[in-house]
């Protein structure tokens, strides 16, 4: 499937993101994004650069301060937050969770939007449920608690609560921090897999550069306040990631597509 | 989420257990009076001696459902403080709200009677009510608006404390401008007593505790998804203003009616819902909210058994006995589990 085909989901006009609203402070501005269906999209840009205020604000969970973001062809701030959460889940790691929960009352919240005033599961519900866990190979941990699972386990049932979500978008806030390389490879394996299979679109803020070059299908590069979206490919015969670092400590070497520290 | 029936067990003991407390509670008193005598009185039989009947239908059954409604609802608002701060510290008493009820009251009894309005509004015991329940009202309200801009649970708590201290140093400077009958009947009301209520005050009681907890219900759905964070919670379309307030209301009408009436009860709030949570490990509310109703009422029963010594003319103060027995229980479970969760 070529992405001239696939229709354009999520997309931004001129968006401005940041805080503040008497004095504004703007993060990143000028923002023209346009997420496709069933693409695998990874959003980097040094600390502080905005990636995760613009994640929040795509999520909806916070203002923009100029511009506007459209889901499906709608502004986005036109729709209820019913609507919304049927269509955008996401996945945070900042979040205090109550760790109480266990793995499959975590993914079982995911159908909240669906389920009635008693949040009682439908069959079809269960099905979700299960197929979320089977998709992220949580099965066998169904019945602990988060406040026993590792980093990356947690991390996994963030991401299958979202996939019970049943939404067309979803969005990840760093979800391999504090991972091993085993375990960040696993997650992108993982996205990069939701996103064909289930045609969802995924996008995922990482420092993890140059695991993701290989397996994302677009980059959103943050820097200079502005946001470049192209192919890895393109972005790399362009140059944007030898500039993305200040200072003179980090370069990247185009051949073997690594940072590389001098 | 686990299913109802899995818990049924559980549920069961937590229903018999509130049944055969309240008897006991009834059964139970300073003056001795033969079971059978009781279920006589109960049952409408008027051949039994009308010290007794009086006893028991206007002071120990009175009592009893106070106890019954004291430990379940504060039990039910210190769950939903937990969730909704996430933090596993938060309660009635600890958030500074039931300290914003004394306060209320202490303008109410010491600094009302300047201005007259005691004797007017004491007679049907709304003035008490009304008093508590807008101090509590405003110091939850200005803990919400704290939390909003402050999301560290350490420093929630120490406004809490702060609104404790606060409240003892102006109740201290009421207190030294206030003849000392009035003084007396504040230091009353604030050790805590479910003896004094009689049936008129207990259906404006019972009212505010069915709205109360009627309020926790209709926001059950939201408190579950409130379990993983504000931002996870909007994301799954529970409006968060919205679901603060019904909160927020609930836990002050809860909170507030229920200390105006039997004075400040402390720790309640705060052990019962973990003690259900350890024992159901469960996190839906569906299933929390009735297992701390009736788990409330069960410790509160044996609180106020203890309180008034069977067979002594003398009663304890229960707000003590809570917290001889509750301050045990939360080092008990800190101990056992290392720490407490939300």
């Amino acid at each position: 499937m070529s992405s001239t085909q696939k229709h354009s989901v999520l997309a931004t006009k001129n968006l401005a993101v940041g805080y503040g609203k008497a004095e504004k402070e703007t993060v990143v501005n000028t923002i023209n994004l346009e997420l496709k269906a069933g693409s695998f999209v990874t959003m980097v840009g040094i600390n502080g650069s905005g990636k995760s205020t613009l994640l929040r604000t795509l999520a909806g969970l916070q203002e923009p301060l100029e511009g506007e973001i459209f889901l499906e062809g709608k502004p986005l701030n036109k729709l209820d937050a019913a609507t919304k959460s049927l269509n955008i889940s996401v996945v945070l790691t900042s979040q205090v969770i109550s760790k109480n929960l266990t793995v499959l009352e975590l993914v079982s919240l995911g159908r909240q939007p669906y389920t009635n005033w008693l949040g009682k599961l439908t069959e079809e519900d269960k099905a979700e449920i299960q197929a979320a866990l089977a998709a992220t190979e949580l099965e066998n941990l169904k019945h602990k608690a988060c406040y026993a699972l590792s980093d990356g386990q947690l991390q996994r049932a963030l991401i299958a609560r979202a996939l019970a979500q049943n939404t067309e978008v979803i969005l990840l806030d760093e979800p391999t921090t504090h991972l091993d390389l085993h375990h960040k490879a696993s997650i992108f394996s993982l996205l990069k897999k939701i996103a064909r299979q289930q045609q969802k679109t995924i996008l995922c803020t990482t420092h993890d550069i140059e695991l993701v070059l290989s397996l994302c299908d677009e980059l959103i590069v943050l820097h200079n306040n502005t946001a470049i979206q192209n192919t890895p490919e393109a972005l790399i015969e362009q140059g944007i990631f030898e500039n993305l670092f200040p200072g003179t400590n980090v370069y990247f070497d185009k051949t073997s597509r690594r940072f590389l520290i001098c | 989420m686990k299913t109802r029936s899995g818990h049924s067990t559980k549920f069961t003991l937590l229903g018999v257990g509130v049944l055969l407390l309240l008897l006991l509670n009834i059964a139970l008193g300073s003056v001795y009076i033969p079971l059978s005598a009781i279920f006589k009185v109960i049952a409408g039989d008027d051949s039994i001696r009308e010290a007794w009947t009086y006893i028991i239908l206007d002071y120990r059954i009175p009592k009893a459902l106070a106890a019954v409604m004291t430990g379940s609802g504060l039990a039910v608002a210190g769950l939903m403080m937990q969730t909704l701060f996430k933090n596993p510290l938060a309660g009635p008493f600890v958030l500074g709200i039931s300290s914003g009820a004394s306060l209320g009251v202490a303008f109410f009894i010491l600094g009302g009677s300047a201005l007259g309005l005691t004797a007017i509004l004491q007679v049907h015991g709304w003035g008490t009510i009304i008093a508590a329940s807008l101090g509590s009202f405003t110091v939850l309200s200005v803990v919400i608006a704290v939390a909003s801009r402050v999301r560290d649970a350490m420093a929630l708590l120490i406004i809490g404390l702060m609104f404790g201290s606060l409240t003892s140093a102006v109740v201290s400077i009421l207190a030294y401008f206030s003849p000392a009958e009035e003084l007396q009947r504040y230091m009353f009301w604030s050790f805590g007593s479910l003896g004094d209520i009689s049936w008129a005050a207990l259906g404006i009681l019972s009212l505010c505790y069915c709205i109360g907890i009627g309020l926790a219900f209709s926001i059950t759905k939201n408190l579950n998804s409130l379990l993983l964070g504000d931002h996870y919670a909007q994301t799954l379309g529970v409006s968060l203003q919205r679901s603060r307030f019904v909160i927020l209301i609930s836990t002050s009408i809860l909170a507030g009616s229920l200390t105006a009436f039997v004075g400040p009860i402390a720790f309640v709030g705060l052990a019962v819902p973990h003690l259900i949570r350890q024992w159901f490990t469960a996190s839906n509310h569906w299933t929390l909210i009735p297992a701390c109703i009736l788990g409330g009422a069960v410790l509160m029963l044996l609180c106020d058994i203890l309180a008034q010594l069977p067979g002594l003319p003398i009663t304890l103060p229960i707000n003590a006995i809570t917290s001889l027995i509750g301050a045990p229980i939360v080092i008990w479970l800190l101990i056992r589990k290392k720490k407490l969760l939300f």
